[in-house]
């Protein structure tokens, strides 16, 4: 990476088990990084255990990958757990990310609602990725983003977090998204 | 059987301890996905055992906080205080990650992006 190189910071917030950090892999360049972050039962992250007793605190796996975007634009990709628990946690990572994917399972529609308040709340434009899982019964869209109360602009894809090409659909919906909202040039 | 004692945990390290006894925030705001880059020129003498291995693995390249958390097995949270006041001693520069205001810089920026994932 040149010193010069800008990063970039893209946050998957999503149920357990939804394919979170199958998707991180997926777009990643080098097998997903785990740091374990410990966090008191509020939910902040803390970085001091001194006069914290064990039972007050719980520990988080935080997933990443890293993609070269180009010779000086890397992409860092989060993985963070949707449940309210982890919500400071998630909050934090939020801040300074270009936007989110919301991932989602289609047996299990509502336990995304938690990862779509996230991003409400922070105000940050996400993607929502439905994730193919086998024996899924397939929902219309239109069904779909009526249960999620999406607004008409907000991209909602069908992707194979396990597949590079499909897992990026994601991102680049994400970023036609952010394009969509930038100004355009004035001559 | 007793509970096992927080001594006995293998791998226990104590996060006060790494971070050289200063948690403290300074003044220098970082990201996970803040980039690490070292000046060579500022001299290593008088760090501490994990300052002085954050600024051995950033001399070689450019390192995001999150990479230097896991290359010093540390959590992010405690990875943050040591890089930032090797920024506060200017040992580091730290590139926050990019954040697109409404401008038509970014939106050139923003394109870049968009080639580079299509390229995937």
């Amino acid at each position: 990476m040149p010193a010069g190189a800008e990063a970039v910071k893209i946050v998957v917030v999503g149920p357990f088990a939804v394919g979170k950090t199958t998707l991180v892999g997926a777009v990643s360049d080098i097998a997903p990084l785990r740091t374990e972050e410990r966090m008191t039962s509020a939910g902040a992250m803390v970085d001091v255990l001194e006069r914290l007793g064990e039972k007050d605190t719980t520990t988080v796996a935080m997933d990443f990958g890293r993609t070269a975007l180009a010779e000086d634009i890397v992409l860092y990709i989060f993985g963070a757990p949707g449940q309210p628990r982890f919500a400071h946690m998630v909050r934090t990572l939020l801040e300074g990310a270009l936007g989110g994917i919301v991932m989602l399972d289609e047996r299990r529609v509502h336990e995304s609602f938690d990862a779509i308040d996230l991003m409400e709340t922070a105000g940050l434009p996400y993607t929502v990725a439905v994730n193919h899982f086998p024996d899924t019964p397939a929902h219309r869209e239109a069904e779909l983003r009526d249960a999620l109360s999406l607004t008409p602009t907000t991209p909602l894809v069908r992707v194979d977090a396990r597949e590079r090409t499909s897992a990026t659909r994601a991102l680049i919906a994400l970023v036609t998204h952010l394009l969509s909202r930038t100004p355009e040039p004035t001559p | 059987m007793s509970p096992p004692s927080a001594h006995r945990r293998r791998g226990m390290v104590r996060p006060y301890a790494a971070a050289g006894g200063n948690l403290t925030p300074t003044r220098s705001t970082l990201d996970p996905a803040t980039l690490l880059i070292a000046d060579p020129k500022v001299p290593l003498t008088g760090l501490g055992a994990y300052p002085h291995r954050l600024m051995a693995l950033c001399l070689p390249g450019v390192l995001s906080v999150a990479e230097a958390a896991v290359r010093l097995e540390l959590p992010v949270a405690v990875t943050m205080p040591i890089a930032s006041r090797l920024v506060d001693s200017g040992h580091l520069v730290a590139r926050a990650p990019f954040v697109p205001a409404a401008d038509r810089h970014d939106r050139a920026f923003l394109e870049r992006i968009l080639d580079g994932l299509r390229k995937l």
